[in-house]
């Protein structure tokens, strides 16, 4: 189903948005930063700077892509690990 | 306009919130067995809220001016309790011929561990030998994707498994495509911070068009919004959609799917 409106009446309309929501993920990285310690090791920050990859790609599917991301693997032989005939 | 809110967890909502709905355009609510936020004690338990869900609950939505349905299941969280999962299921033929049910669920995954997966064959059992339509919960989080493709590969293995009688729930980018491709029907659930956002939502109907998209608010006792769908109508219509295309997702598409159980008798307005 195609988009009632053009692209640039999209960007119109969500470019605000954006912009709001990307500063609250840079505030929000720099308050990690304020605490005490460090989590230059936590696996999640790695997947948020990888997120933040394909956020300034220019692949389409970002929302797909970022949920992968964030998704455990799928083994396709998982029913032999289980010892299950479904 | 007028719709159906095809999955609300009534039990865990004020009468306020169901007035609420009712003053939006809802007609019914279709509330499906969860889990209500802890692990219940024994089979009993289950027993009592099958019961708050076809006694009960109908009687307070329809004090609201709305008519109430419900799916009777064993919940994917306390599913890894095969041996109550056992009990449970034993007690399910007597509810779902009461005039409220629709079928059952919601079943499905929660953390896609062998136990869960051995009582999600039972239920699938159960329903199919009941000839009932099947609701099915995907997992949270970084398990969605790993537990939506695991049913759909149990799905896949049961010749008897109507896909147009099925809805798999609380898709969202990354596993409503194989879902639609299966042939089901693929659930968005809107919540604050988890599942799906309205503009989401929307987004994922211009993608992958009106057919067999079902957008529901599935509020319960955690964060989430029993008007949510009012919000996903407003995005939509925001954007240009026609009421029409809107009407398809709230109304046209919940109706299709849930009348398919003999027990869906909505009364629609003159």
């Amino acid at each position: 189903m195609s988009l009632p409106t053009s692209a640039a009446a999209v960007l119109d309309r969500e470019f605000l948005t954006i912009r709001a929501k990307l500063i609250e993920i840079a505030a929000a990285l720099d308050r990690v930063d304020r605490g005490e310690g460090s989590v230059a090791d936590d696996a999640r920050l790695d997947q948020i700077r990888r997120s933040l990859e394909i956020l300034a790609s220019s692949h389409p599917n970002r929302a797909e892509r970022i949920q992968m991301l964030f998704s455990l693997p799928y083994d396709e032989h998982w029913t032999s690990r289980f010892g299950i005939n479904p | 306009m007028y719709f159906i809110e095809h999955h609300i967890h009534v039990a865990s909502r004020t009468t306020d919130d169901l007035e609420a709905l009712a003053r939006m355009g809802c007609l019914a609510v279709v509330e499906p067995a969860f889990w209500m936020g802890y692990d219940r004690s024994g089979p009993q338990s289950f027993f009592d809220y099958f019961r708050q869900l076809t006694e009960w609950e109908p009687k307070r939505v329809a004090g609201c001016g709305m008519q109430h349905y419900c799916w009777i299941g064993f919940n994917a969280k306390e599913a890894e309790n095969v041996a109550l999962g056992r009990e449970v299921i034993a007690l399910i033929p007597q509810f779902i011929e009461r005039s409220n049910v629709l079928g059952v669920g919601e079943i499905g995954l929660n953390k896609n561990t062998p136990n869960e997966v051995l009582t999600l064959l039972a239920l699938f059992d159960m329903a199919l030998k009941h000839n009932q339509q099947i609701l099915i919960h995907t997992p949270h989080l970084a398990d969605k994707y790993q537990g939506t493709r695991m049913i759909l590969d149990v799905l896949r293995a049961d010749r008897r498994v109507n896909p147009r009688r099925v809805c798999i729930d609380h898709c969202e980018e990354h596993t409503i495509r194989p879902v639609l491709d299966d042939g089901y029907w693929a659930g968005i659930t809107l919540y604050p911070t988890t599942k799906a956002t309205p503009e989401r939502a929307a987004d994922m109907v211009e993608i992958y068009g009106t057919e067999r998209i079902l957008v529901s608010c599935s509020a319960d006792w955690g964060p989430s919004r029993p008007t949510a769908l009012g919000d996903f109508m407003a995005v939509m219509r925001r954007r240009g959609h026609s009421d029409s295309v809107i009407r398809k997702i709230v109304y046209d598409n919940p109706l299709e799917f849930l009348r398919q159980s003999h027990h869906f008798k909505l009364q629609e307005p003159v």
